[in-house]
């Protein structure tokens, strides 16, 4: 196991314990709470294809599927919301696996094509579903989220909590990035006939990073879901996939702050746009393309040149 | 000494802060809904320039938030959020739609902030909700207006096409529910989506019932496409639509077959078409010329919604101030009023204030508005 | 059995994407992700030549497609060319970029609403066996179908079109013989963009254009192309005109919504046991 980049750690909890106390607006508050969310969405996008060469592009679906199904099953049978946060999690990660199975033997665009058809069919049965997902009007019958007795309302408590799970991730994401399974997965991205020979059992691998990531993409968007009061399929569809394909890409893939930071430029751009709203499309998609066509590291390559260039100077 | 500055700064930093009355807005300027919301905000971006005009309400001015929800409730929840919490408004006019509306009722209780829904499903106001009111006829009310009319004509057998939104569901519910009291048969109950490019699959399934009519519910394109299938299919029932296509971009869309289509609406579609003593027409001319000579296209009833919403919002200021309880309190004692969707008489328990009488059933002839009884 | 009308007019749009996912896939070996956009793009062209110029159609027409060659090889340069050492996913994410960047663009420029054309043809209902057919909807299939018709002769005549084949067989080889290769893929973008112009244009006075136009249909397109098989010309077709009358005929027995959900299990089953598609290509690939 490599040296755990601890610095970088450090610096991660300066900011979230800072950003505490120095917005006291809820309004901004609520947007690092958006951004954190979609953080922890983008790195195990990130995960998927910036370690592993998996192109999910139905990747929201598993954020729709641990929000509909936390709230629906604490809305029916009653159970606390944690706990039904935790099921969503398994269940998403059994969905992963049951759909990892044929749909991971497949390369390159046909995996593309299958994890996007399967978005799209999940997408589909949260709005005609209407009798169990409240349809196209969404979902209202949150109830209020508390973690074992401890109430948890409104941005600043949901704050607190949300930045010590988003800082438990990215502990866990940065002892991931330096352990041997890293390692595994960015040998089977460059070449899985070089893998193969060396022992690794591709398959079987890829479907334990789809099904975990999956996992915890639902827990998040169990937790998305509580916090946010409403939820509806709008906020889980092909769109979204993409916009978290674009963070992972822009942030740097194969990187631990790669979902970071893109996931915080594309969260915070739309209220530096809000004047120019229209144009927000297609900003994005020139982020997208100027990354691709030129900084292949993304924003976390580019951060770690200049870095190295002033080291040696 | 430096404090006292610091505070005598500050007061007067606030004043203009406290000399203005902020009035937020939420539209779907933009999406499916976009003919319902862009003549809504025109409407009340021209009616807060004319108060502005003429000294402000109750003496201060009026600066408008407005913010374009795009047909989308997260969005409509966020920017609403955003009304609140940032700009600090003192109430908010909208959203458009019933769906948008639905999505943000319990946040106008969580940040005590009155909203005037231009949206037309019940469930807006029923449960009642202290901060939440609402401009338009309700659907029960224009269900029951269309049902009256098959009745008086005879027919039963009714077909019904509903969106997949908030508003096509709630259309739907009511067209349910009320069949029994006028005696209608439901034979056929379809739905499409606002997406949909293609309607003749449900209108087929509709057609081998053979109704008497049918009812179609929903907003934006969709409807028009349906009423280009039905004449497609070359069926011959009556196709009705609801209140939610009342503006002339439906008919544009529809062309040529939208010709015969009856739906129940405003009176301000047919102003001039009313008698000379008629009590509401005043209000629906007056609206209306000011309308059209600014903006230089066709007076739309959802446009009358946010003038309605408007005026229950100048009246709470006026009588009741900024702080919303007072603000509500004021409008509920608000008293009979004529507004351009028809006589209101808002209460503590019906924050609408509408009935029945608020409709009248009109038919699409030669691209236009007429009146029938 | 009205299903299979409008299955065949929505098929016919379909199998119009399809091929040009293909002619690009086969010249490039790239998917294009914005072949939905370039539909939108035809649909938003005749508008502005048509309601916004006043065009008379025979010249509005032309130019829309004219244009679209033109869009078609500017795309090719600007977001497939500047790729420094591409691999599959640089190219399949920019072309997601690129359709992102093209549906922004379309909401600038035409904004949010959806726009409609008066029809090209007088408007006649068709009473057919078990069903209707407008004459808008049997322009859309004789344009498709004349349209696949002439592109086939196109490649297996013209010299221009043997060297399309060539790129296909053997990249390497065919620039040994003097293709030049970077002026054939330009041109099979610029081709793949007048097919989604032809199917934008047509499709138009039926269903409107909305800038979101350009998703769906892309996917559905390439659905089509797999189920016929990614790279064959006919199964393009094939593949098409088959998801349109599936689609069609879920619709007339589900609720609607769900037929959307058909077309992609269509690609899961097919992509699961028979990748090939129904007439997959002759060269072994990695799957």
């Amino acid at each position: 196991m490599r040296k755990i980049n601890y610095p970088f750690l450090i610096l991660v909890l300066i900011i979230l314990i800072s950003t505490k106390f120095l917005i006291k607006n809820e309004y901004y508050l609520s947007i690092v709470i958006f951004g954190m969310f979609n953080a922890i969405n983008a790195s195990c996008f990130n995960i998927l294809l910036g370690y592993t060469g998996i192109i999910s592009l139905g990747q929201a679906a598993f954020y729709g599927i641990g929000a509909y199904f936390a709230v629906i099953v604490a809305a029916s049978f009653g159970i606390n919301p944690m706990l039904a946060i935790v099921l969503a999690s398994l269940f998403s990660a059994l969905v992963a696996f049951i759909i990892g199975y044929p749909t991971l033997k497949l390369h390159g665009h046909y995996l593309a094509m299958a994890t996007l058809g399967f978005g799209m069919i999940i997408y589909v049965l949260m709005n005609e579903m209407a009798f169990i997902t409240g349809g196209p009007s969404g979902f209202l019958d949150i109830s209020k989220f508390s973690f074992f007795g401890v109430s948890i309302y409104g941005e600043h408590s949901f704050y607190i909590f949300v930045a010590i799970v988003f800082f438990l991730f990215t502990v866990l994401f940065e002892m991931f990035d330096k352990s041997y399974l890293s390692y595994k997965l960015k040998f089977i991205k460059e070449s899985e006939f070089a893998s193969k020979s060396f022992g690794i059992n591709i398959f079987k691998t890829k479907l334990l990073v789809f099904s975990i990531t999956a996992g915890i993409t639902a827990f998040n968007g169990g937790i998305y879901a509580y916090y946010s009061g409403f939820i509806s399929p709008v906020s889980f569809n092909f769109n979204y996939s993409i916009e978290l394909l674009t963070m992972a890409i822009v942030g740097g893939l194969g990187t631990v702050p790669g979902g970071i930071i893109g996931a915080a430029v594309l969260t915070a751009l739309p209220e530096f746009m809000a004047s120019i709203e229209d144009y927000e499309m297609i900003l994005y998609g020139c982020f997208l393309a100027v990354t691709i066509i030129f900084l292949p590291g993304g924003l976390t390559g580019l951060i770690k040149r200049i870095l190295n260039k002033n080291a040696s100077d | 000494m430096k404090k006292l500055l610091g505070v005598v700064f500050m007061i007067i930093l606030a004043v203009p802060l406290y000399a203005e009355v902020r009035l937020g807005a939420l539209f779907a300027v933009t999406g499916p809904a976009s003919f319902l919301g862009l003549p809504e905000k025109q409407t009340l971006e021209m009616l807060v320039e004319e108060v502005n005009k003429t000294g402000g309400i109750a003496g201060e001015k009026v600066k408008l938030f407005l913010y374009d929800t795009k047909g989308l409730d997260t969005e409509a929840r966020k920017k609403f959020i955003r009304l609140v919490k940032k700009d600090k408004v003192d109430a908010v006019i909208g959203p458009t739609r019933s769906g948008s509306t639905l999505a943000i009722k319990e946040l106008a209780e969580k940040y005590k902030t009155p909203l005037f829904s231009c949206a037309a499903s019940k469930r807006i106001v029923q449960p009642l909700n202290k901060y939440v009111f609402k401009s338009p006829q309700s659907d029960t009310h224009a269900v029951g207006k269309i049902y009256n009319f098959l009745y008086k004509k005879g027919k039963s057998k009714v077909a019904i096409i509903t969106a997949q939104n908030g508003f096509g569901d709630s259309g739907r519910t009511e067209l349910l529910e009320l069949a029994d009291e006028y005696g209608m048969e439901i034979v056929a109950d379809e739905k499409f989506r606002d997406t949909d490019k293609d309607m003749t699959s449900q209108l087929t399934k509709i057609s081998e019932t053979n109704p008497d009519a049918i009812i179609c519910w929903g907003v934006g394109p969709a409807p028009a496409l349906v009423a280009k299938n039905t004449r497609q299919l070359g069926l011959d029932s009556m196709l009705i639509m609801s209140h939610g296509v009342a503006s002339k971009k439906f008919i544009e869309l529809a062309g040529n077959a939208a010709e015969g289509i009856i739906l129940p609406a405003g009176r301000l579609l047919v102003a001039e078409q009313l008698e000379k003593d008629n009590k509401f027409r005043e209000v629906l001319i007056n609206y209306k010329n000011a309308y059209e000579k600014r903006y230089d296209s066709s007076v739309s009833t959802f446009g009358g919604h946010a003038y309605d919403a408007f005026m229950m919002f100048k009246y709470g200021i006026e009588k009741g101030g900024k702080k919303p309880a007072a603000m509500i309190s004021a409008v509920e004692n608000m008293g009979a009023f004529i507004g351009t969707a028809g006589k209101f008489n808002i209460t503590a328990s019906d924050h609408n204030g509408l009935d029945e009488s608020a409709f009248v059933m009109l038919k699409i002839h030669n691209g236009d508005w007429e009146l029938i009884n | 059995m009205q299903f299979i009308y409008s299955g065949i007019t929505s098929g016919s749009i379909f199998a119009l994407v399809a091929l040009g996912f293909n002619i690009i896939y086969n010249t490039t070996g790239i998917i294009n992700f914005a072949q939905g956009e370039f539909v939108m793009i035809g649909g938003m062209l005749i508008y502005t030549l048509l309601s916004i110029y006043g065009l008379p159609f025979l010249i509005a027409a032309p130019l829309a497609l004219l244009a679209a060659l033109f869009i078609g090889a500017l795309f090719e340069r600007v977001f497939i060319k500047s790729v420094r050492s591409p691999n599959e996913i640089k190219l399949i994410t920019i072309t997601i970029a690129a359709s992102i960047i093209l549906r922004g663009l379309g909401m600038v420029i035409w904004g949010r609403n959806s726009l409609s054309v008066d029809a090209y043809i007088p408007y006649k209902v068709l009473e057919l066996p078990a069903g209707t057919l407008t004459s808008n909807s049997l322009l859309v299939i004789i344009v498709s179908l004349v349209t696949a018709f002439s592109l086939s002769l196109f490649f297996k005549r013209s010299s221009l079109g043997k060297a399309f084949r060539a790129c296909y067989d053997d990249k390497i080889a065919a620039g040994i013989c003097g293709v030049d290769v970077s002026k054939i893929r330009m041109l099979a973008f610029a081709i793949a963009a007048l097919l989604g112009v032809i199917a934008g244009i047509v499709t138009t006075p039926i269903s409107y254009v909305t800038y979101t136009d350009g998703i769906m249909t892309g996917l559905k397109g390439f659905a089509a192309a797999i189920l016929g098989g990614l790279g064959s010309f006919w199964g393009g077709v094939a593949g098409g005109l088959l998801l349109g009358i599936f689609e069609g005929f879920f619709a007339s027995v589900l609720p609607s919504g769900y037929k959307d959900a058909f077309a992609f299990l269509i690609i899961l089953a097919v992509l699961f046991l028979r990748p090939k598609g129904l007439f997959g290509k002759k060269k072994a690939e990695r799957l």
